[in-house]
């Protein structure tokens, strides 16, 4: 297999020990679409750079069992815990903890309202599904507990993976889309009973507002959406504050010291969402620092093609005593069959986003499971 | 009276088993013999239409293939907007009045901003369609497929109007959601989930049939995407695995072959018989923890050279049991 079967030209590579190395990196954000690897991923980036000797933070949103366990985070308690055994060495450090979207709730109302409201914003059945049963509610407490360790300023590196939702952008844009929401007039109309009447803001909507209650009881009924009237009102003077700390992890995010990684499998449909990631983060000016293209084919031996092992494999079958040697070459044939095809994988995306450096990780037959294993991934990263 | 088969498939697993794939090849074998199968999709990821080779699928539900026998597969993406609009018009009329919902931002805030409404109008739409007759009673469709979220959200995307049930103590909403969660809950509904052999996706797989379970959802069929064969015999697995194969024996074949025995080339099989043979043990690993479920189990094979709407049928040749075993 010469080189000259290749399409496009070697990829710029992604250097990882200079991206997370780096004084100036602060955040590192995971993202890409589910079963990649992304979780894997920053937890290995940030083994290896407590390793490096940097005081390093990793948020998980929604780890694998075993991954969770390796990480040492069995009990979920939304606070960052220390990984034993990594970083010492070097002087670096490693606390790890799973994101509780409930708790993180909770914990703002908590802070965010005096104790008598707060009760009964905690007791609201409507906050109670909102905090706990409902997809979506995820992406706005990521944004939130990562705007906090932000602002807690006691790690030098903080790496994040994203919520597994259907977008993995949902997450960037949360803060826009409780904005748009906050900016609306639809939180007017049910927060207006509540308001007294005579306000400024009051006369501006009475003028639609029987019109709209109308509408909306005639669908939700009348006890419903006075339940509802009523929880928005007392979440009301939460609001503000909720978005303006998410516009302000969101202006974080944007700025130097973060950096972007996007992860990716070499399947048309992983890296059909890398691409967009990538476009999405260029139109949204966030800083990417490169793709991490996670369990890539990789063979000892790339002389020898998939067609001739193929072909070699079949002659030996016609011949006695050479069962092993014709299923091994069967073998081969297939893993190069897997190397080419992700090759041509790679040099798609490659050809479309040549800025964008590449860093791979080879494909291993078992997944991951300890410390060890994790910190044999971030070496592979890192080539 | 014979037992209820399940008209709803729901198809879930962990971020890419296949999923799409796997629902697409379902909705294929559902439809064998002269049914009527749609397929839906919820993320609007136009997956469908790309295994397919159609042009995009919009919330208009089109016939997208036909499969063996008469039968015909529709498609559908469904969107939490349309769906909404479309409640709002088969239940209130509701015309001019919904712009005015759009105009103050209810539309949106329903659609994109509330936490949970996403999953409430989608699995609504999921109920209408697989209840939906025409003027002679009949269902539409024999069978709906859906390309559910992935098995990490999958409990809260089906549990959600337990919740709103709970939430909207009477009135429109609360009634909706009630006999939206009671065929949910009832077998006419079957969640199958699709995972691979190896261990993430299986401990996903678990969880989420424990999850479903608990929450009074019935799990169909567990769907064993990408099945490998094994190339080698049990004996010389043992020997991989060890790394006690024969060097010289390699070597010697491969000159017969023609091939020059170099060492690395050597280094290089034994390597790959050594991942192969971890492979298989931890494949049959996963196949017990498998069978523990409970549940009938249904393989399919790897499709070396990528999915195409040939290797669709292929893979819809594999389910045909899955009807009669849910």
């Amino acid at each position: 297999m010469s080189t000259a079967t290749w399409l496009a030209a070697d990829p710029r590579r992604l250097d990882v020990d200079q991206l997370i190395g780096d004084p100036a990196t602060r955040v590192i954000v995971c993202c890409g679409s589910g079963g990649v690897g992304k979780t894997t991923t920053a937890a290995a980036l940030a083994v290896r750079a407590a390793d490096l000797g940097r005081t390093t933070v990793v948020l998980t949103i929604d780890p694998a069992r075993r991954l969770a366990q390796s990480l040492g985070l069995s009990n979920l308690d939304n606070t960052p815990r220390e990984v034993e055994d990594v970083g010492r060495s070097g002087g670096g450090r490693l606390d790890a903890m799973m994101l509780d979207m409930k708790r993180t709730f909770d914990e703002i109302v908590l802070a965010h309202a005096e104790p008598s409201r707060a009760q009964q914003i905690l007791a609201n059945p409507f906050y109670q599904s909102l905090s706990s049963s409902f997809a979506g509610t995820q992406e706005y407490m990521a944004m939130e507990k990562l705007g906090q360790l932000v602002e807690e300023d006691r790690w030098d590196l903080i790496v994040v993976d994203t919520p597994p939702s259907r977008s993995a952008l949902d997450f960037l844009d949360a803060p826009k889309r409780l904005g748009s929401f906050l900016d609306g007039r639809l939180i007017r109309m049910l927060t207006a009973p509540a308001r007294k009447s005579g306000s400024a803001f009051g006369r501006v909507v009475t003028s639609g507002f029987g019109l709209v209650n109308g509408i909306l009881s005639r669908i939700l009924g009348k006890s419903l959406l006075g339940d509802i009237q009523t929880f928005v009102a007392a979440l009301d003077t939460m609001f503000g504050g909720f978005r303006e700390r998410a516009e302000r992890t969101y202006r974080r995010l944007a700025a130097p010291g973060t950096a972007f990684l996007v992860v990716a499998t070499p399947e048309p449909d992983a890296l059909r969402e890398a691409a967009y990631f990538v476009e999405r983060l260029d139109e949204e000016e966030m800083p990417l620092a490169g793709l991490v293209l996670n369990r890539v084919a990789h063979s000892g031996y790339v002389d020898v093609s998939a067609g001739r092992a193929a072909a070699a494999a079949e002659a030996l079958q016609a011949q006695p005593r050479q069962g092993l040697t014709a299923a091994l070459l069967e073998l081969h044939a297939e893993r190069m069959q897997a190397v080419v095809h992700d090759r041509r994988m790679r040099d798609r995306f490659v050809s479309a986003h040549p800025e964008v450096p590449v860093a791979e990780i080879p494909a291993r037959p078992v997944d991951v499971r300890d410390i060890a294993a994790l910190r044999d991934l971030a070496a592979a990263i890192a080539g | 009276m014979a037992p209820v088969r399940a008209r709803l498939h729901v198809v879930s697993g962990k971020g890419g088993t296949g999923k799409t794939t796997v629902a697409a090849a379902l909705a294929i074998a559902l439809a064998t013999k002269g049914h009527r199968t749609l397929l839906c999709e919820v993320e609007g990821r136009q997956g469908i239409a790309q295994l397919f080779d159609v042009p995009p699928l919009s919330y208009k539900e089109r016939k997208i293939a036909i499969a063996p026998g008469r039968g015909e597969v529709f498609g559908l993406a469904m969107d939490a907007e349309e769906a909404l609009l479309e409640y709002l018009d088969l239940f209130y009329k509701l015309g001019r009045a919904g712009r005015t919902l759009d105009r103050i931002g209810a539309i949106d805030f329903a659609t994109t901003v509330a936490p949970g409404m996403r999953d409430v109008l989608l699995t609504g739409k999921a109920y209408e369609a697989t209840r939906r007759r025409d003027k002679k009673r009949q269902y539409v469709y024999d069978a709906v497929v859906l390309d559910a979220p992935p098995t990490g959200r999958i409990s809260r995307f089906l549990n959600v109007n337990t919740e709103v049930a709970g939430l909207a103590r009477m009135g429109p909403i609360h009634r909706h959601a009630v006999s939206i969660t009671r065929f949910l809950k009832s077998p006419s509904t079957a969640v199958h989930l699709v995972t691979l052999l190896e261990e993430m996706p299986v401990q996903e797989a678990a969880d989420a049939h424990a999850e479903l379970t608990a929450n009074g959802l019935h799990v169909g069929a567990v769907l064993v995407n990408k099945v490998r064969e094994a190339l080698l015999p049990a004996k010389e697995i043992k020997q991989a695995t060890a790394g006690k194969l024969d060097r010289k024996t390699i070597a010697a074949g491969l000159t017969a072959a023609g091939l020059e025995p170099v060492d690395a080339f050597v280094g290089a099989l034994l390597l790959e018989a050594s991942d192969h043979a971890q492979r298989i043990a931890l494949e049959q690993a996963e196949r017990k923890a498998l069978v523990e479920f409970g549940r009938p189990i249904f393989e399919l094979p790897l499709l070396t050279d990528g999915v195409d709407l040939g290797g669709l049928y292929a893979l819809a040749g594999h389910l045909g049991g899955v009807a009669d075993a849910v």
